[in-house]
């Protein structure tokens, strides 16, 4: 019997009911006439305190408050993929459905769409023996995804008594029943899973393989692995939501969820607006077509808010024990850390620092430690990976504050947005000073191997100049660039072509926005080789102001904007001209002679 | 004891008064965020709504403030819904208080509809994507901070500064172009001055406007809390002549400090856990609840534009209302207080600024295929001009390239022809681009590293070059 008790306080998004001795913890209640949805967060004898999903708005002590005997869960099956989902993963569209453009509460829908039929195609036959996790068959979700229809992780080893035929069924038919530890199991094509409990995998690896984003100072310079976790914090306008954008649009991972938490309206409508217009450069096929959206945006019930991370990264698991590479970006995990402080708060908790809770540097250690790359559960065996990465919203953009401190205790890979390149137009305004990859190592193994022996080399020397302009650049301010030795001009000069020409790169232009990894090893080479052939025309008498007069820099400058990633032959042209240009140089005081 | 009238549950018990709190005992039928009106002797009525309910207690936040209440003799009527308003077409030439109560001693406007002021979330999935390009006049909004319909752009300003100035040319001059649609100016003041308000009352006059604004004025020396509602009054007019009668809606609200300062005092009073400054930790969430009310939705015509205003103490970008501000719009116009020093009106910081909207509202379909381009120019040569004039402070001008100095020129032909104008003048787009490019003209080509080729080609027209 679940438990019924009854409202006795309400503060915002904040009850306390009486009557709930039998409740569970996190067991989710109904509370009220209207059947709010709710979760148990806390239990003191008799009383409960629930954070309440919805707005508590007419709510009055005395109400009834229903338990459901299950914790907060998802429903996981085929549908999901180009869903637009509220923090419990209610699909926004049917939301609007039943009440317009503006969301009521009390709003009761099914996650998955429950009348459509799919196309099952079995993969297993009566009297296999299956397991946990294993594959039963294939269900096309998208063109782009093959769900993978799989044994729920709570099921313990069994063998097939029936599997129905390659045909269509919809989620409620039984598709296979099992004989699991004596009992009669009917399984369907979809199973719910408590979204605060990660999934059980095999075996967890090291991330080896890059999380190719297209993006060049991040795939260059500050590379994240999948199955990795990133952090990206900066101050307002600074470019987290572009930059996760532009992951979300380019990365080379076969799923992506987009959780939106605590942001803005628009920014959720931009992505559907342009994701089915975008291709996947893989297989040309509309980005919609692999992308699952989370949106609990800013001004939506608060502690939904909480919820909405969960609910993201539980699906994200699902996927990625499908054996695929998912990548999951939140933005922002502050909003969500706020929400923790608010239901604190009104609980009325001893705070720690800016009164967040004691409990928010766990609580984001146990988000990222949902991230990684692991071996599914059951057959056939498969690889599977998530990589996480969280937006950080830091107050006053100070990276001193709890959530940003904490935060980084618990990711690897760590772009930190700064203000002031913001400001001069610099995006994406990735410090690269501050910021950091740890997985370079790894990753490095993977580029010489699959694209560029030279890459570390490169990326080295590349990165040596930009030190080196950080070092110089505090004697430019107090004495001027005169002041300098010509050599070290010059690495002035490389370092804001370096920035001009390859670590800013524009989102909005249609060549820039992606850089496939090919391009970015030629560009990079243009560079670095530019240093090298200035140098040696200084020591040789060049003058710098002849060596910065060389016509061809602009189209150095501009060859990400010019030149696409498909046309490599025209980046191995613009190399070979730079060295003429250089060649032209040094021949060109008899040129001067003669005329 | 509790009594039913003829709307609602009265109680007469009393337990306390704090501050902007009125702590109602016996109050087992109230509900949360309801409506209360209260009486006391020789007080009228004022209104408030319930903050926290239970254990037989309710909170009720006083709008008009708790000053002449007592213990003894004050009644609170539980009205049984929340704070809603009347809505019709008759919003438009009214003025009314910050609860939306008629000022202009004309009757209530007769209501087609009664909305809650708290408004509803807007779906995501039924919002349009806001794309339509609105002309201001201004060059630096136009060029390079541009707005469209249904953003929302708040002036981060400072004490003293021409915001107030800035909204109202703004509100004048706001045209789309190629459209003669219905709009409509949608003005909150919160706690500001009687002659701010006066100023915009007068603007809106001139320009004729006035017939089609509603004002909700909530002034200096009205109720402090009643702060708390004036936005959330003025959002709900604009909703309903935005998507019930298909105008386009552009909403000032000014100042937003002041309602920053409303929402700290009564955390203050319930003693909750401050988050910065004193400021609540939902003060996020809160503004949130009020910025996104601005948008367009999928279907209907109308759409509603906020342009708020908020003063930065000390000028301070990062205190917690204009940084919380920034995170929750579509960008933010900043004002400089060195450009107001150098009597450049509208004083722009363009590097702080920025609209996030512009990029699908400008273009060859919408504005020039050049507007983007020739804007990230503007800015990044700006940001140079800058860098370089910090240095030559420094190291003096000899220690300047020849192509720093043209950046140096650039950087006082941008602020005195392109970045100033007068609070009359209404520049078309043509001009604005016109301007820009003059002021691009003085760089090198091999400078214009963000300009295509062939635009450059069409529109470079430097000094030797023209006849
Ligand atoms: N890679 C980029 N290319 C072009 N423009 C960019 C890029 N990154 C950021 N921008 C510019 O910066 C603006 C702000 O970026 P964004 O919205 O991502 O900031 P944010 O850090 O998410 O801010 P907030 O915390 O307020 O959400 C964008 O609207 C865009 O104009
Ligand atoms: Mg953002």
């Amino acid at each position: 019997m679940a438990v019924k008790g009854k409202v006795v306080w309400i503060n915002g998004p904040a009850v306390k009911a009486e009557g709930m001795a039998e409740a569970k913890m996190y067991e989710t209640v109904e509370v009220g006439q209207d059947k709010m949805v709710g979760e148990i967060i806390r239990i003191t004898g008799d009383v409960a305190f629930i954070q309440v999903y919805e707005s508590t708005s007419g709510l009055s002590p005395g109400e009834p408050v229903y338990g459901t005997g299950h914790p907060l869960s998802v429903s996981l099956g085929p549908g999901m993929m180009g869903t637009i989902y509220d923090g419990l993963q209610r699909p926004l569209d049917k939301i609007a459905e039943k009440s317009g453009a503006y969301i009521q509460r009390g709003v009761n829908i099914t996650p998955l769409p429950m009348e459509n039929s799919w196309k099952f195609r079995p993969s297993k036959k009566k009297g296999d023996e299956i397991e946990a996790g294993s594959i039963l068959g294939v269900v096309k979700e998208t063109p782009l995804v093959d769900h993978k229809i799989l044994v729920p992780p709570t099921v313990s080893t069994a063998k097939v008594l029936d599997i129905v035929k390659e045909g269509n069924y919809s989620l409620e038919d039984t598709i296979a029943t099992v004989q699991s530890s004596g009992k009669k199991l009917d399984l369907k094509m979809y199973h719910q899973w408590p979204v605060r409990k990660p999934r059980p995998y095999k075996e967890r690896f090291d991330p080896e393989v890059p999380l190719l984003t297209g993006q060049r100072v991040i795939d260059t310079f500050f590379p994240i692995a999948k199955g990795g976790t990133g952090a990206i914090p900066g101050g307002f306008g600074t470019g987290k939501t572009v930059t996760l954008h532009q992951v979300a649009a380019w990365a080379d991972s076969k799923v992506v969820l987009h959780v939106g938490c605590g942001e803005r309206g628009n920014e959720m409508t931009e992505v559907l607006v342009k994701f089915p217009e975008l291709k996947d450069p893989a297989s040309g096929r509309p980005l919609m077509e692999r992308t699952i959206l989370v949106a609990n945006v800013s001004n939506m019930p608060v502690a939904a808010r909480e919820a909405s991370v969960y609910t993201g990264v539980t699906m994200a698991e699902y996927y990625r024990d499908m054996g695929y590479d998912v990548v999951l970006v939140a933005d922002s995990t502050s909003r969500w850390a706020e929400a923790l402080r608010e239901m604190s708060g009104r609980l009325e908790e001893m705070p720690a620092e800016e009164g967040y809770p004691s409990y928010l540097a766990s609580r984001l250690a146990e988000f990222y430690e949902r991230a990684g790359r692991v071996t599914a559960l059951g057959s056939p065996e498969r690889i599977g990976s998530v990589t996480l990465i969280g937006a950080v919203s830091p107050s006053g953009a100070d990276f001193t504050e709890p959530v940003t401190t904490h935060t980084i205790r618990f990711i690897r890979t760590f772009w930190a947005l700064d203000t002031r390149l913001a400001y001069s137009r610099h995006y994406p305004a990735i410090n690269w000073m501050t910021s950091y990859s740890g997985y370079l190592d790894y990753i490095e193994k993977w580029w010489s191997k699959n694209v560029d022996k030279e890459w570390s080399h490169l990326r080295g020397e590349a990165y040596q100049i930009l030190q080196r302009e950080d070092a110089l650049k505090e004697i430019v301010r107090l004495l001027g660039p005169e002041a300098l030795p010509d050599e070290e001009k010059l690495v002035l000069d490389l370092a804001r072509m370096l920035k001009i020409g390859f670590l800013q790169q524009s989102a909005y232009d249609e060549v820039d926005s992606y850089s496939s990894p090919e391009k970015q090893i030629r560009l990079l080479k243009i560079f670095v080789d530019f240093h090298h052939q200035a140098l040696s025309a200084l020591r040789g008498g060049t003058s710098l102001g002849d060596i910065r007069s060389i016509p061809i820099i602009p189209n150095i400058l501009r060859a990400k904007f010019d030149i696409k990633s498909e046309e490599l032959d025209k980046l191995d042209k613009l190399k070979e001209e730079t060295s003429q240009a250089f060649k032209a140089l040094s021949t060109k005081p008899e040129v001067k002679a003669v005329a | 004891m509790p009594s039913k009238g003829s709307g609602g549950i009265e109680y007469t018990q009393i337990q306390e008064i704090k501050g902007p709190l009125l702590i109602v005992k016996g109050a087992t039928k109230a509900t949360y965020d309801e409506l209360v009106e209260i009486e006391c002797r020789g007080e009228g009525k004022k209104l408030g709504r319930v903050l926290e309910v239970g254990g037989g207690l309710a909170v009720i936040q006083v709008f008009e403030g708790t000053t002449g209440l007592s213990v003894a003799g004050t009644k609170a009527r539980f009205l049984g819904r929340t704070m809603e308003i009347p809505v019709s077409d008759e919003l438009l030439g009214r003025v009314f208080d910050g609860l939306g109560r008629p000022l202009d001693g004309l009757p209530e406007p007769v209501g087609h509809d009664f909305r809650d002021v708290n408004g509803a979330p807007m779906n995501p999935e039924r919002r349009d994507y806001p794309t339509d390009f609105i002309q201001t006049g201004v060059s630096v909004i136009d060029g390079m901070l541009t707005l469209v319909r249904g953003q929302k752009l708040p002036i981060f300003s400072g004490a003293g500064m021409p915001h107030n100035m800035l909204a109202a040319q703004v509100a004048r001059q706001a045209t789309v172009r190629g459209k003669g649609e219905d709009f409509a100016v949608v003005f909150g003041a919160i706690g500001v001055q009687h002659g701010e308000a006066a100023f915009f009352k007068k603007t809106l006059e001139e320009s004729g406007a006035i017939k089609r604004s509603a004002l909700f004025l909530n002034l200096a020396d009205d109720p402090a809390i009643e702060r708390i509602i004036t936005p959330r009054v003025a959002l709900t007019a604009a909703e309903y002549l935005a998507f019930d009668l298909g105008m386009h809606v552009l909403v000032i609200l000014t100042d937003i400090t002041n309602y920053a300062e409303a929402l700290r005092e009564i955390s203050a009073a319930r003693e909750e856990v401050p988050g910065r400054k004193g400021y609540p930790g939902y003060l996020y969430t809160d503004l949130a609840a009020n910025y996104e009310r601005a948008g367009r939705i999928k279907n209907k015509k109308g759409s509603i534009t906020q342009m708020p205003i908020l003063s930065m103490p000390s000028d301070d970008i990062t205190h917690p209302i204009s940084d919380l501000t920034g995170y929750i719009t579509e960008g933010q116009i900043v004002q400089g207080r060195d450009l107001f020093r150098k009597d450049i009106y509208p004083p722009v910081s363009v590097l702080m600024s920025l609209s996030r909207l512009m990029k699908d509202g400008v273009g060859k379909d919408q504005t020039r295929e050049d507007h983007m381009e020739v804007s990230n120019q503007l800015y990044d040569a700006y940001s140079r001009a800058q860098e370089l004039r910090a240095l030559a402070e420094i190291v003096g001008k000899a220690g300047l390239s020849g192509v720093d100095l043209k950046y140096l020129q650039y950087g006082d032909i941008f602020e005195q022809k392109f970045l100033k104008q007068s609070y009359l003048e209404n520049r078309t787009l043509e001009d604005t681009l016109r301007l820009a490019w003059e002021a691009l003209s003085i760089l090198p080509t091999s400078e214009l590293t963000k300009i295509k080729d062939s635009y450059v080609k069409e529109y470079y027209t430097p000094e030797e070059k023209k006849e």
